[in-house]
């Protein structure tokens, strides 16, 4: 397609059958031998690969339409069958027009009156877009009813369907010619009350009598490494078609008696059913010579790798690219690190214009194997030339000749030129669960071979760098490149449309750093102030808090307010319950934590997001992650096995907690053996004691948590990170330290394994804690072998789990995409559907995006008031603008 | 012009108006004031509201299936009563969104009127008249195989309870079951008309399932004191319809977990929003923040024809108007062999067709179109 046309717009697609007189017509050739090439590789005229079918081999030309192969899409050609056979598409309706029409005179068995009935419902049906076939189906359930044909009064045989496409009639077998012959007769009048519509389809059309053959490009054969030829699954169908074919039609001019002929006939079928669809229960399928059962046109429309949605809802592209991922904290959210090697694989096209130039022109000259340089240049005509270290001077001189104008003939040119810093892509990871899967970055060429991204945008990836890869796109035309660049940068998207709250925030060590950096009041010199702001965006130091005997010093909460916007007021609480207060964009009081910074609930960056702008607030988390890595480096953090040290009293102590619990267990077991227990309102006794002793149980495990962080210092890192919100919970805490307490599947403790008891190392009916999966050590002490098998089944029930969720939700979302991908917010408002009819009047009843919504999940009227009251405007203009006159 | 007029003509959505009556009450505001403080609301108002052309739809639908990864796929958990199992996390959602004619665990909420609501006896005797009550709750059976007789030794205790007589229960029998019956003092007999064993045993079984005093369905009824000092009853099995009749039931606050009953008891717009409450308190018990925005759009589109819609290919995906769309959904083959009979035509309205044909969507910023036109 030349530049200059406006492509064609697709304003309906029809559908109907096709007449045996039209795939006549749009055959090129009939095919009559089952063979497909000659002795010398050529292949047969009149055969299944005759070349007038199309090209599949490079460098010939079709004999058809003259174009080579990859231009040509191929011809159909048409095979004449012998006898005709059933589509075994339309074996139920062949079934139902059988039943519901007169077998003499082939009228619809339903009076002028009923006919009426029925194409008005029909009518109505289509208005209201509801479900045809019910009325159909009545249609013929009621013309069944009529045992006399009402027009020629002629009684009326029973027809039964042996599947899935033989008919009898009384006992006596329909051949698809007398089914042809009597639905021939059907009148037009007669099929619009069954919803057929005779001006595309005609009954008998769904009789075969010549059966279209696929083009060569649709069925093409692979040449193997022995030179020898494969051909598709369809070409082999179709082999076998021509072969029964041509002996059906050889035995009949023979004379053979009825009995083979009707063999062959039902051979032929069998073949024409395979060939349509391979999977019809009551056929047995058929097979390759290698036993895999053919995959034929059915097969190949059907399922997730099928035609619809494997090759046409989703398609490969070009210009993409799949690398591991590692992290990059010095990178900014919205960049990506891109390999030099990758960067010179993925080209962004740029035309030549006088501004850039000499600049393109030297990426021509730097050929396809130096950065930044260029692979491809298009010329005027639309010859693409391939950028070769050989001809990359000559090439980058041909751009700059001048024309007669006296210009460089390259103006007007395009070049493909490698990926630079700066470039927009698209970055994406797989399940894209939400529209934050997909996100346009900046380019950063980078060496090595990963891929680099700050660590803040992977809560929306849901990445992690334990080996994950990821994909990037490079967007090829302008439209995409600035939807790509207004719509989809990283800080466009740090608010969820889901809850309207922040997806992008701090993580892990960011949270530890800047709780480190504010929790106690740190001094800090100038020094130190400066290395922990090195990598921000701020440039001034602000006023030093104080003076003491060592000089001037800053504090944490007044390095950390640096980031704040100036105005910011803010109060909430933190992850630990205090009150964090910033006012006029200081951190006046409380912990910087996750409540503060964190992705998901960060309440500072959901507040610049929507009082400032995006872009504050990518430069915010920018800041964050770059001064909390800082200041998790000042002080140091690591975390290992001596941290879950406890003290032998503390040691003592949960032992004492864990004996005691398991005693009570043992109190409330000869209560129930005494059948002294009491049932709970509801419960079987069985259930009401294992309720009893599941919370003994969960009660002992609490209580040895309650006493390992009594004895966990404030600053021991597990319960740093735990009491930020960094990582963990003092419930992992208590599990490494304490007593990783009851196993449980299916919610129960475990009970399963052995008759009537869970490992052969008890006694059968043992109900005690040990014996039904209570593991009482730490993880720190270690499990024994019992604790560590009931571990272990725990363990295992979690990894089904995720995988059996993994499916039913992934199925769960392409419903509810499928179901609700039409619906768009329409200017006036309502939600519309593809047809335009309305499905909400008002989005969401208040017309208020999720994503814009204020905080509070409301307007903050009272301060509108407020402010109106007090009228603190500098003049009547501000006043007016407050107010939202233009 | 009182206030409630003056907000009224202010045509902003009602939650808002209420905001601003509360704001302004007590303030005194002068017209001119009130009118700019309307403006002023207005004006922020305007900037949070949806931007055309958005493709909610796709928005809301990502925004409920991503978080089922999150969900748990445990069946049972405690929903508030621990006495009753309920349905949860993502079998529950896949239900809803399935518009299941029957749910898993079917469980009503019944609140009470007046002094039933306040008084535990009072509250007992809702119980009885909506507990279906089973031979097995009031007496004991017992099978004499000798004389051929199935007798039921009545709890009198429990009799009283549930204020039921043992004639009642002879009567019962006798209708159910179509034998004569011959009452006791707190006891009822009876045998097979032609004695066999075989018959025997089937009356026995035929007996059990005899619902005496209730509603049959709802297995058992729980009563909590809610933290209002109310008593809530939550039961098993759900029979909408007939509780509501039941005296002493508060028919406005009481609900069921079944979304059609809830559309045939009270119609279409209240089946919509149970949609909308059962699916924000699933989301919601598993701890997953969701806007109920996006919760309202797929009720919506699920209720839009006025009967309750599946989301999937028996529902909303099944009706679409487009085959190319319907085929790519799901039973690609027959949606292209019944359309070819009916002669159907694709107008390419929606994503998928598009997609398909190769066109640009109808959606965002594929709905905008740009005329380049020369200046005058």
């Amino acid at each position: 397609m030349s530049s200059n046309t406006t492509p064609k717009k697709i304003e309906t697609v029809e559908f109907g059958l096709m007449s045996p007189q039209e795939y006549r017509e749009m055959s090129v050739t009939k095919i009559i031998t089952a063979d497909t090439y000659d002795d010398d590789g050529f292949p047969i005229d009149m055969g299944l690969m005759d070349p007038r079918l199309g090209v599949i081999d490079p460098g010939l030309q079709c004999k058809t339409c003259g174009k080579r192969s990859g231009q040509c899409e191929g011809h159909f050609g048409h095979i004449e069958l012998a006898a005709p056979v059933v589509h075994p598409g339309f074996s139920k309706l062949i079934r139902r027009l059988l039943r519901g029409t007169c077998h003499e005179c082939a009228r619809l068995l339903l009076s002028p009156t009923q006919k009426e009935k029925y194409r008005n419902k029909l009518e109505t049906a289509r208005e209201l877009d509801e479900d045809l076939d019910k009325i159909t189906k009545a249609a013929i359930r009621e013309a069944r009813k009529n045992s006399t044909c009402p027009h020629c009064d002629a009684e009326q045989k029973d027809v039964k369907h042996d599947k899935p496409t033989t008919y009898y009639e009384d006992g006596q077998k329909l051949m698809p010619s007398d089914i042809r012959d009597r639905f021939e007769r059907i009148p037009d009048e007669d099929l619009e009350p069954l919803g057929i519509d005779p001006e595309r389809t005609r009954p008998e059309w769904m009789i075969l009598t010549v059966l279209p053959v696929p083009p060569v490009t649709a069925r093409p054969s692979i040449t193997l490494d022995s030179g020898q030829r494969s051909e598709d699954d369809l070409t082999h169908k179709m082999v076998d078609i021509i072969r029964i074919n041509q002996r059906f039609m050889e035995n009949r001019e023979a004379g053979s008696p009825q009995l083979i002929i009707e063999d062959l006939w039902e051979l032929l079928q069998y073949h024409v059913t395979t060939f349509m669809d391979n999977e019809i229960s009551g056929t047995p399928p058929a097979h390759h010579r290698s036993g895999r059962p053919l995959k034929t046109l059915s097969q190949r429309l059907k399922g997730k790798e099928g035609r619809f949605r494997g090759s046409l809802s989703g398609k490969r592209v070009n210009y993409s690219s799949r690398t591991v991922i590692s992290p990059d904290p010095t990178l900014s959210v919205n960049e990506i690190g891109v390999p030099e090697q990758i960067a010179k694989e993925m080209t962004q096209k740029v035309k030549i214009t006088r501004n850039n130039i000499d600049e393109i022109v030297e990426y021509v000259r730097r050929g396809p194997n130096t950065h930044p340089g260029a692979n491809y240049v298009k010329r005027a005509d639309g010859r693409r030339l391939k950028v070769k270290d050989l001809n990359s001077e000559q090439l980058a001189e041909r751009i700059l000749e001048e024309n007669e104008d006296g210009e460089p003939q390259g103006l007007g040119w395009t070049v493909e030129r490698h990926l630079t810093d700066g470039d927009v892509v698209l970055f994406n990871r797989q399940p894209s669960l939400h529209r934050m899967s997909m996100m346009a970055h900046e380019v950063v060429v980078m060496p090595y071979k990963t891929f680099r991204l700050n660590t803040t945008v992977c809560p929306p990836y849901n990445a992690d760098f334990d080996g994950d890869e990821m994909n990037m796109h490079v967007v090829q035309s302008e439209e995409a490149l600035a939807e790509a660049d207004v719509l989809m940068k990283v800080q466009e998207h740090i608010l969820s449309p889901r809850f309207g709250g922040p997806i992008i925030g701090a993580i892990q060590d960011h949270i530890s750093g800047t709780y480190l950096l504010t929790n106690e009041e740190h001094r800090f010199e100038e020094a130190t102030v400066l290395d922990l702001l090195r990598q921000t965006s701020i440039n001034d130091l602000p006023e030093p808090a104080g003076e003491d005997e060592d000089g001037v010093y800053w504090t944490g909460k007044e390095v950390f307010s640096v980031l704040l916007p100036e105005s910011l007021d803010l109060s909430f609480e933190s992850n630990s319950g205090e009150a964090v207060v910033i006012e006029d964009g200081e951190l006046i009081e409380g912990t910087i934590d996750e409540m503060a910074v964190g992705s998901f609930v960060g309440e500072i960056v959901e507040t610049i997001a929507k009082v400032y702008d995006n872009e504050r607030a990518r430069r915010f988390i920018d800041d964050v992650s770059g001064l909390a890595v800082r200041s998790i480096m000042h002080f140091g953090f690591s975390f290992g096995i001596s941290d879950e040290d406890l003290p032998q009293e503390a040691r003592d102590e949960i032992d004492d907690a864990i004996v005691e619990s398991e005693e009570e267990v043992e109190r409330l077991i000869e209560t129930y053996e005494r059948g002294e227990l009491e049932s709970l309102p509801g419960r079987t006794l069985e259930e009401t004691l294992e309720m009893k002793i599941m919370q003994a149980l969960g009660q002992a495990r609490d209580e040895a948590g309650e006493i390992a962080e009594q004895y966990l210092d404030e600053d021991n890192p597990g319960v740093v990170m735990a009491d930020s919100g960094a990582r963990g919970s003092m419930l992992n805490l208590t599990q490494m330290a304490g007593c990783v307490g009851q196993q449980a599947v299916r919610g129960e403790r475990i009970n399963r394994g052995y008759e009537n008891r869970t490992l052969s190392h008890f006694k059968p009916d043992d109900l005690s804690a040990d014996a039904r999966g209570f593991v009482r050590h730490s993880y720190k002490e270690g499990l024994n072998p019992k604790e560590f098998f009931f571990h272990a089944m725990g363990g295992r029930e979690g990894l089904v789990d995720t995988a059996v969720r993994t499916s039913k939700s992934g199925y769960l979302q392409r419903r509810l995409i499928n179901a609700l991908q039409e619906l768009e917010a329409q200017y006036d408002g309502t939600v519309r559907n593809a047809q335009d009819d309305i499905v909400q009047f008002e989005y969401g009843e208040d017309g208020v995006d999720p994503m814009k919504m204020p905080k509070e999940d409301t307007l903050d009227v009272d301060a509108i008031v407020d402010r109106v009251l007090d009228a603190e405007f500098e003049d009547e203009r501000a006043k007016a603008e407050f107010a939202g006159d233009d | 012009m009182n206030l409630e007029e003056k907000l009224e003509k202010t045509e902003l959505p009602d939650r808002i108006q209420e905001e601003i009556e509360d704001a302004v009450e007590g303030r005194d505001l002068t017209d001119e004031e009130f009118e700019e403080v309307v403006e002023a609301v207005r004006d922020r108002y305007e900037e949070t509201r949806i931007d055309p052309l958005e493709p909610v739809g796709t928005v809301s639908a990502q925004s409920i299936g991503e978080p089922g990864t999150q969900m748990t796929m445990n069946t049972f958990h405690y929903a508030g009563v621990a006495e009753i199992d309920v349905t949860q996390g993502l079998p529950r959602l896949i239900e809803l969104v399935d518009a299941r004619k029957e749910p898993d665990t079917p469980m009503m909420t019944v609140h009470l009127e007046d002094e039933y609501a306040t008084d535990r006896e009072k509250a007992r005797e809702v119980v009885w008249k909506i507990e279906a009550t089973k031979i097995l709750s009031i007496g004991d059976i017992s099978i004499d195989v000798a004389s051929m007789e199935v007798s039921v030794d009545l709890d009198p205790e429990m009799l009283e309870e549930r204020n039921l007589e043992v004639s009642e229960i002879a009567e019962k029998i006798d209708d159910e079951l179509g034998i004569e019956v011959s009452e006791g003092e707190s006891s009822v007999s009876f045998g097979p008309s032609n004695p066999s064993y075989r018959e025997l045993l089937q009356l026995v079984e035929e007996l059990r399932e005899i619902v005496f005093k209730g509603i049959e369905g709802i297995e058992r009824v729980v009563i909590r004191k809610e933290e209002n000092d109310e008593y809530v009853l939550y039961t098993e099995g759900s029979e909408f319809k007939k509780v509501l009749r039941v005296e002493g039931v508060d028919s406005t606050r009481t609900r069921t977990n079944n979304l059609h009953e809830t559309y045939k008891a009270l119609g279409i717009e209240a089946a919509r929003n149970a949609i909308i409450d059962e699916m924000m308190s699933t989301l919601e018990e598993q701890g997953l923040e969701v806007d109920t925005r996006h919760v309202m759009l797929v009720a919506d589109a699920m209720t839009t024809t006025g009967e309750i819609q599946s989301i999937g290919r028996h529902g909303i995906s099944g009706s679409k108007e487009s085959v190319l769309s319907r085929a790519a959904f799901e039973v690609t083959v027959n949606h292209l062999l019944d359309a070819a009979v009916h002669g159907e035509d694709d107008r390419l309205e929606g994503v998928t067709e598009n997609v398909i044909v190769g066109q640009p969507i109808k959606i965002g910023t594929g709905d905008v179109e740009l005329v380049v036109g020369k200046p005058d």
